[in-house]
């Protein structure tokens, strides 16, 4: 029964991978470039709702509205002000950049809310799922937490893959110049995705502090660097690769902890990842499209 | 007054004078040809003119209208449409994809009706209208692009370097449909190396040098013309 357990808390602390994740790719994919302070968007997130929940009062559905509205703003604000003076850059000018306002946002937020960590209450309530007579707990966040991350890949692939918009977005990716010829606004697309990434991460960053609620600023970095792991590991720029590699890496995580070591567990999460990146470079559900030319 | 006149142009690659106060117009109906050699400064002409490059000093007009600083995605909706150089069709997208993004611009309910006709002008685009357009052959992709500028009804259509890469059975197809094009209306800027082919096809021509515009006529005073035969049809 043990071993079910850990897999529930695997695919529960996974599925906050895979959404964190999800917005990595999504930006990846279409704007063709690592954001690396999405991790530092999810820390903010944690932080809006926790002022709205415990400073203000509000009811939890609310905090988390108001960490969602704050941080699609503030991914839009970051992307116009920080990465598209350097959309004709070299991409390690805008990857430092990234890195910057990682740092940014973290010491912001060290300024604000100071280093103390805040306690934050979860917003999911309610009785733990109790299956087995007992034997075997699900709590509320953990479903949640799947749930949401099914409903927003789906989403998201119907989005990206049907609509108008997702499609001129899959066209930006491939070739901005001509995405304009087609009298398509690349600035506006690009807006779009930052937008939904940041609003990915607020929703990770809520369920992340549900499910671990301890809240510092630093709260974000680790698991934006495991999701962008996941990512990777699921291919990046794959919106189920996203997914797939969340959910693995959650469980590897869990799995890690419980039989082997506690200590090491991040250590064998990234040796899987550099084995699966021998064996296949692009990742799990990586594309490698063949172009005639 | 020409539906399509620039003056003036000058743009720099960093220190390089690459157009040098390029002008030239084109009429509404006609077929324009702008011919010169590699390195002229044709691909460059038509990416400032579609506001993909910004041009010092000069001034773009289409059908009136000013159109030099204009963002590049706003000119498609004013009539304006540009096969770019090297196809650049979106290779993960199906072909049906591709089209509709032609009409990115266009109200949904005018959409099916120009995909019909752009599937009866390109029967081979409907016969593989779910496959990524990356599996397509050279000319294939040539038609996609052609199709998807289409989509966006354009009244000029900017082409560069339709025939480039092409087997001689495809350059002689993608002629004969730039034609057809012409014929049911739309005005056409036509960029070509194959200059005996595009001065066959088109009422004037103009023959960019080095960045400057040296020679202008008719098309067919150019195709006789003996410095051009030497420079350019190989005669």
């Amino acid at each position: 029964m043990s071993f079910l357990n850990h897999l529930i808390s695997g695919i529960s602390l996974g599925s906050i991978y895979a959404i964190i994740a999800l917005g990595y790719t999504m930006v990846y994919g279409i704007a063709k470039m690592l954001n690396f302070a999405h991790g530092d968007v999810i820390m903010v997130g944690g932080y809006m709702c926790f002022c709205a929940t415990t400073y203000l009062g509000w009811p939890a559905w609310m905090g988390v509205v108001l960490a969602v509205i704050v941080c699609t703003a503030l991914g839009v604000v970051i992307e116009r002000l920080a990465y598209k003076p350097l959309r004709m850059a070299p991409s390690l000018a805008v990857l430092i950049t990234a890195i910057g306002v990682s740092y940014f946002l973290q010491n912001a937020a060290l300024l604000i809310w100071s280093s103390n960590p805040k306690t934050f209450t979860s917003v999911v309530t309610g009785e733990a799922l109790s299956l087995f007579g007992g034997q075997m707990q699900i709590s509320k966040v953990t479903l949640v937490a799947i749930a949401a991350c099914l409903v927003i890949m789906v989403a998201l692939m119907l989005f990206t893959g049907k609509s108008k918009v997702g499609t001129a977005m899959r066209a930006v990716s491939e070739d901005k110049g001509a995405a304009q010829l087609m009298g398509i606004n690349v600035n506006t697309t690009i807006s779009i995705t930052f937008a939904i990434g940041s609003g990915l991460a607020a929703i990770a960053g809520v369920l992340l502090c549900s499910a671990y609620p301890t809240l510092m600023p630093t709260t974000g970095s680790l698991p934006g660097i495991k999701a962008f792991t996941a990512a990777v590991f699921g291919g990046i720029g794959s919106i189920p690769g996203a997914f797939i590699g969340g959910i693995l890496l959650g469980i590897i995580e869990i799995f890690a902890k419980a039989y082997i070591s506690t200590q090491l567990s991040d250590a064998i999460v990234f040796a899987v990842l550099i084995v699966v990146l021998l064996v296949k470079p692009d990742g799990l559900l990586g594309k490698h499209v063949s172009e005639k030319v | 007054m020409a539906m399509l006149e620039v003056k003036d142009i000058n743009v720099y690659y960093g220190l390089i004078h690459a157009l040098r106060d390029v002008s030239f117009e084109v009429n509404e109906g006609e077929v324009v040809a702008l011919i010169g050699a590699n390195g002229a400064g044709k691909t460059t002409t038509l990416h400032t003119v579609t506001g993909l490059l910004p041009s010092k000093g000069g001034t773009v007009t289409f059908e009136g209208k000013d159109i030099t600083h204009k963002p590049g995605h706003a000119i498609v909706k004013l009539g304006m449409s540009h096969v770019p150089e090297g196809r650049r069709v979106f290779a993960g997208l199906t072909v049906a994809e591709n089209l509709r993004m032609g009409a990115y611009t266009r109200p949904k309910n005018e959409i099916p009706e120009s995909l019909k006709m752009v599937y009866e002008r390109f029967p081979r685009l409907e016969e593989r209208k779910n496959q990524a357009a990356g599996t397509l052959s050279g000319g294939e992709q040539q038609m996609l692009a052609m199709g998807r500028a289409l989509m966006s009804k354009p009244r000029i259509l900017l082409l560069d370097e339709p025939s480039m890469g092409l087997s001689p059975l495809f350059v002689g197809e993608i002629f004969k449909i730039i034609e057809e094009v012409s014929k049911a209306g739309t005005t056409v800027l036509l960029v070509e190396q194959n200059a005996k082919k595009a001065l066959s096809i088109a009422d004037r021509g103009y023959v960019l040098e080095t960045g400057k515009i040296v020679k202008t006529g008719k098309a067919a005073d150019l195709l006789n013309d003996d410095s051009i035969k030497k420079a350019y049809l190989g005669e």
